[in-house]
């Protein structure tokens, strides 16, 4: 065989700069329009400054000029890859300004789209986040699926993406008659992509090696920043409000608040994160399942409690809810009238977007995506 | 007008058909348009519905590209700020022609739901770059993207790519002189400053102002080593 060869590179002589390069706001793994200034020292990410702002569309100002029903379209338009999710802490704040005590029965439904939208939420973010590292393949698989809990959103409320579906006091429409079996059929569904996308990508050497060990997170910092969904309990840490403050009807169900485990490498990295996101999908499988069974079947009029005109009374209220990416919460304001005084959003993905500059320093630019791929935000509630 | 419509042409015999170079051109530009992937507010997640596998947008012939150089046609996706506004137009400026735009979406077309209060919501990106076809909708469902790319498929069917000089009006013999002037002295110029640039390649190239001189470039010594 032949000589084995090395090279031996003497830098003594040579002046290092450090190179300041702009990525975003047009870029096709940013997942939006954020633009990220980061500092090289040749391939090795030394700082990160997150700039935003390129999506701003003054929520929380128009919130101020809608009466309370108007409001909740806009609310949609937040983390538009989970709206559901989104109007239920909103309303559920008016609900309780107002004093409204909603039927069982549509707390079940709203339980059951909630889950069925986190599970579509998961299924874009593991999807995104296979395709940054290369893999486009699970991204048809899950795509193919997330079109059948659209199907049977827009069978619920005509919308397929943005669906004004909950409405204070009740829902919009009434649930279609096929409800429960559509249900059934997605959760047999998901599962069957769930093992696919698990042999497929998960589980795949490659995956794994790309992802390991990279954007490390420990649980301190990850609770000093204010983090939550699956990128604290990805380090960890065991906190899911369905389990710790039970709001509406969770504490009827049973299901496991899943954290990382540094199965693969270590605690908290990206595949701690990621691997969240996976398993809480069929947690969120078994608790439409229960939620199904449970369901009362008597017919209720969705639109009985709906007032004709949401008038408040003074006061103030904090409303929180276990978003797909973590905790949403609305702080209103009323001062008596039929518009809120002042609305306060703690926004999830921008809080869990601050802790980006801190985990990517000292890792390649090229696990600077993956990194910001693992922490799954959306622009539209970074910026609002 | 479009090359299909020609195959009906009582002339075609036998996989012939009778029909002008602009028609096959069109035919080729039409079912090959590449677009820029480039998404920037909720109907951004809509079109990527669209291009998995349910909807399937590459049976159009399109493909996405990262770059706007490569691209022929942007879609422009969502709610446009007027911070995003400059880089929307710095885009369309940097694609090569032809080029389209698409304007996908309430709040491109006209503001959409941010128009009343949005103090820096753009109304409309028309007023910034040229729009050939608008989709509405609060997002658009994939059905009616799919009615605007037929669309723009049609638009570029029926343009005029070779015109003769002698079925031209005085005026449009006139502008196209004066193009054709505008033209010839850019590339006049174009080559002048090409020139210049050769010759400060010679005198060791051109300076970065960045530097000023404060740094000496000194290449890294590299040394072989051969092992037993």
């Amino acid at each position: 065989m032949g000589q084995r060869k090395t090279i031996e590179i003497d830098y003594g002589a040579v002046d290092t700069d450090r190179m300041r390069l702009n990525m975003g706001p047009q870029h096709p793994s940013t997942h939006g329009v954020l633009r990220l200034e980061v500092e090289l020292e040749g391939e090795i990410v030394t700082e990160v400054v997150p700039h935003i702002g390129y999506l701003h569309r003054c929520f929380e100002k128009t919130c101020e000029f809608m009466t309370y029903p108007q409001v909740i379209p806009y609310v949609d338009r937040l983390d538009y890859i989970s709206s559901m999710n989104n109007e239920w802490p909103f309303v559920m704040g008016v609900e309780k300004l107002l004093g409204i005590q909603i039927p069982e029965k549509i707390e079940y439904i709203r339980v059951i789209l909630a889950e069925l939208n986190r599970i579509a939420n998961h299924q874009i973010a593991v999807a995104t986040f296979g395709m940054d590292s290369g893999a486009f393949t699970p991204f048809l698989y899950l795509f193919r699926d997330r079109e059948m809990i659209l199907d049977l959103f827009e069978k619920c409320s005509g919308g397929r993406l943005l669906y004004n579906y909950f409405w204070v006091g009740g829902l919009q429409h009434d649930i279609p008659p096929t409800f429960k079996e559509d249900c059934l059929a997605i959760i047999k569904k998901v599962r069957e992509t769930n093992a696919e996308v698990n042999n497929l990508l998960i589980k795949n050497k490659i995956f794994i090696e790309r992802i390991t060990n990279i954007g490390i997170l420990p649980a301190d910092v990850a609770i000093n920043f204010g983090c939550s969904g699956p990128v604290l309990r990805g380090s960890g840490v065991p906190y899911d409000l369905r389990k710790d403050e039970p709001y509406s009807i969770y504490d009827r169900f049973d299901f496991n608040v899943i954290v990382g485990e540094g199965a693969m490498g270590t605690l908290g990295d990206c595949w701690d994160r990621n691997i969240v996101r996976v398993n809480e999908m069929e947690e969120s499988c078994k608790i439409i399942e229960q939620a199904i069974a449970q369901m009362p079947d008597e017919a209720v009029d969705v639109r009985a409690l709906v007032p004709k005109r949401v008038k408040t009374p003074k006061g103030e209220i904090y409303c929180k809810t276990e978003n797909p990416k973590g905790e949403l919460g609305f702080y209103i304001v009323s001062d008596g009238s039929t518009q809120p005084y002042r609305m306060r959003t703690r926004a999830t993905s921008f809080i869990n977007l601050s802790v980006l500059p801190e985990i990517s320093k000292g890792y390649m630019i090229s696990d600077l995506i993956m990194i910001l791929g693992s922490i799954d935000i959306v622009l539209g509630e970074v910026d609002r | 007008m479009g090359l299909l419509d020609r195959l009906d042409n009582p002339y075609e015999i036998d996989g012939f058909f009778l029909g002008t170079v602009e028609d096959l051109l069109n035919w080729g530009r039409s079912k090959s348009d590449w677009y820029l992937s480039f998404g920037l507010a909720c109907c951004a997640i809509e079109f990527m519905a669209i291009n998995a596998s349910h909807f399937d947008l590459m049976r159009f012939g399109s493909i996405p590209r990262a770059t706007p150089r490569q691209a022929d046609f942007i879609i422009i996706s969502g709610t446009v700020t007027l911070k995003m506004a400059d880089r929307i137009k710095k885009l369309y400026e940097q694609m090569s022609e032809p080029k389209y735009v698409m304007s996908m979406g309430s709040c491109s077309n006209s503001g959409g739901p941010y128009w009343e209060h949005g103090y820096h919501v753009l109304k409309g990106v028309d007023r910034i770059i040229p729009v050939d076809v608008y989709v509405p909708g609060c997002p658009p469902r994939p059905e009616a993207f799919f009615e605007g790319m037929i669309k723009l498929q049609n638009l570029i069917n029926n343009q005029a790519i070779f015109r003769k000089r002698s079925s031209m009006s005085a005026e449009e013999l006139a502008q196209l002189e004066e193009r054709n002037q505008k033209q010839k002295e850019y590339m006049e110029r174009a080559a002048i400053e090409y020139e210049n640039y050769q010759e400060t390649l010679k005198t060791g190239g051109m300076q970065n102002p960045d530097y000023n001189g404060k740094y000496t470039i000194n290449l890294p010594k590299i040394r072989m080593i051969d092992h037993e």
